[in-house]
């Protein structure tokens, strides 16, 4: 039964992380992706990309604080896949909207804070990527953690990055923005071993609650066995 | 020139049923998109229906040879803050918008200050005027607009001699206009030009295109359209004009200073912080191309800023 929920999750995130590639395939080939559509690619990948790192970096809070740990076996693949969509996300961006075009880059660089940021928060994931595997993990012992960490500030990057490309309106940014500071918060060694308490606090109600059900369930199942 | 008989024009009421028509599908696809596969198939029979209304524009290219661009993306890609600032549902959310009755209403530093029914304004000459139009964020297209010179209008109400600049502002009715309960931005949106830049035989102010009603989205039914600025100077469903002494400040000024002036003259040469403008994306074609100085009408404009100062780009 365990075994099977495992490969549900599992599955359930393969599929979700893939949907939003399928579906831009599906509006390219339908010719529907606006008038802009090289554009619209870019936004979308880069939306997606921004989504998979905060629901990464909100599994060990939901695990810490609501001992939510179902999740824990997939964050490395969606931290795959988030860097996998940065990586088109670029390759859009770079390849066919600026066409490799090294001027218009560099000017993009030097004058676009929006893009120098962007750049770095995309960097910073690649040696993330790299060392996913359980050999690297072995192989770096504490450092890969420390090594890991870095995802903290890509994610913050990527917030800003998306904060400094809106015209005018950043409330949507900022809700993104404040959604993964919280999550970065919920790490803090003190607010984290507050949340456990709280949580090992909230589990022991629910287990008395559950006790409680189940005795009356039992006694109710008597009464009609008689 | 080819004869048209009246009977081959599709008459205005045709015209309009199909067009609710076409808003109530943009209005399911929009709602459609909540079942994002299904979104996808209901939005594409929207295009679809769009492209068999292409209509013909008399000329096929601009002055420069490049191609107009099709009725569907010129209707269907519009940056209209007044309805949502999603370029693509800007066509599925004007449903409600009202462009008759409507009235014009121009004043201020005039002898004679008058109120213009939309159909009054029908009575200037109208002309075709193919025209790029170079938005702020990095894209581009040729539309063939329909409209009358701004300097016959002016003309009619006698500008007095210390009438310096000219201030347009959009309606404001929140109710038909929903993006303007969004906080975020000085509603109405108000625009500005200087007198003589308003008086160019360029600038033009827009009643239709293709040779149709303007669309609401495109700004109906009655907006500017400065060729050889960015797109944002180019306000739309105008109901007032007002000349006068003092620049006027733009809606986009007051939002954000330090990224948009008040001239906002087309320049490869002056970078702005989110969007390249050395070059630009024609919509329909895949690479950039190189954004030309006062967006292609140097030879008309360039005279009117003799001290090319990058204040007057900016």
């Amino acid at each position: 039964m365990k075994r099977l929920r495992r490969i549900g999750i599992q599955l359930l995130t393969h599929t979700a992380a893939l949907t939003p590639m399928g579906l831009l395939l599906f509006d390219w080939y339908q010719n529907d992706l606006t008038a802009n559509p090289i554009r619209a690619a870019t936004l979308r990948t880069g939306k997606t990309a921004l989504v998979l790192l905060t629901i990464t970096l909100a599994i060990t809070p939901l695990n810490t604080l609501f001992g939510f740990k179902q999740l824990i076996p997939v964050r490395k693949w969606l931290g795959i896949y988030a860097a996998c969509y940065v990586a088109l996300h670029f390759f859009i961006f770079i390849g066919i909207d600026y066409g490799f075009d090294f001027a218009l880059l560099k000017d993009a660089l030097f004058n676009k804070r929006f893009a120098l940021v962007g750049l770095a928060s995309g960097l910073l994931l690649i040696p993330l990527v790299i060392t996913s595997t359980r050999g690297w993990q072995r192989r770096l012992g504490k450092n890969w953690k420390r090594l890991h960490r870095s995802i903290y500030l890509g994610a913050l990057l990527a917030t800003v990055h998306y904060t400094w490309l809106v015209k005018s309106d950043i409330r949507v940014p900022l809700v993104y923005m404040t959604i993964v500071v919280l999550l970065l918060v919920l790490r803090i060694p003190q607010i984290r071993t507050a949340g456990s308490r709280f949580q090992q606090k909230l589990s022991r109600c629910g287990v008395s609650v559950r006790a409680r059900w189940n005795k009356q369930r039992r006694s109710n199942v008597s009464e009609t066995s008689d | 020139m080819v004869e048209i008989h009246p009977s081959e024009i599709t008459s205005e009421h045709v015209y309009l049923s199909r067009r609710s028509f076409l808003k109530s599908a943009g209005a399911l696809a929009s709602g459609s998109l909540l079942l994002a596969a299904c979104g996808a198939g209901a939005a594409t029979a929207l295009s679809s229906a769009g492209e068999a209304m292409q209509p013909e524009s008399s000329a096929s290219t601009d002055e420069l040879g490049d191609p107009v661009n099709s009725y569907t993306d010129i209707t269907q890609f519009n940056n209209f803050y007044e309805f949502t600032t999603d370029k693509t549902t800007v066509v599925a959310r004007v449903g409600n918008f009202r462009t008759s009755p409507w009235q014009v209403e121009v004043g201020g530093l005039v002898h004679t200050p008058k109120v213009y029914d939309i159909d009054d304004l029908a009575g200037f000459e109208q002309e075709e005027r193919v025209y790029r139009l170079r938005c702020v964020e990095g894209w581009s297209m040729v539309i063939p607009w329909n409209g009358f010179p701004l300097a016959r209008l002016l003309e009619d109400v006698e500008p007095m001699g210390d009438a310096k600049y000219v201030r347009f502002e959009t309606l404001y009715d929140p109710d038909q206009m929903p993006g303007q309960k969004s906080p975020w931005y000085a509603w109405p949106y108000v625009e500005g030009l200087r007198i003589d830049e308003a008086m160019h035989e360029l600038t033009l102010m827009a009643t239709g295109l293709y040779g149709k009603n303007l669309p609401a989205q495109n700004g109906a039914p009655i907006r500017l359209v400065v060729p050889w600025k960015y797109g944002f100077k180019s306000i739309k469903s105008i109901v007032k004009i007002d000349l006068v002494s003092e620049q006027p400040t733009s809606l986009w000024m007051a939002a954000s200073p330090n990224e948009y002036g008040f001239y906002a003259n087309v320049n490869p040469e002056v970078p702005h912080p989110r969007w390249s403008q050395a070059k630009e994306r024609r919509i329909g074609e895949i690479s950039r191309r190189d954004t030309l100085l006062f967006n292609g009408y140097a030879d008309e404009v360039a005279s009117l800023y003799p001290d090319m100062s990058p204040s007057i780009f900016f």
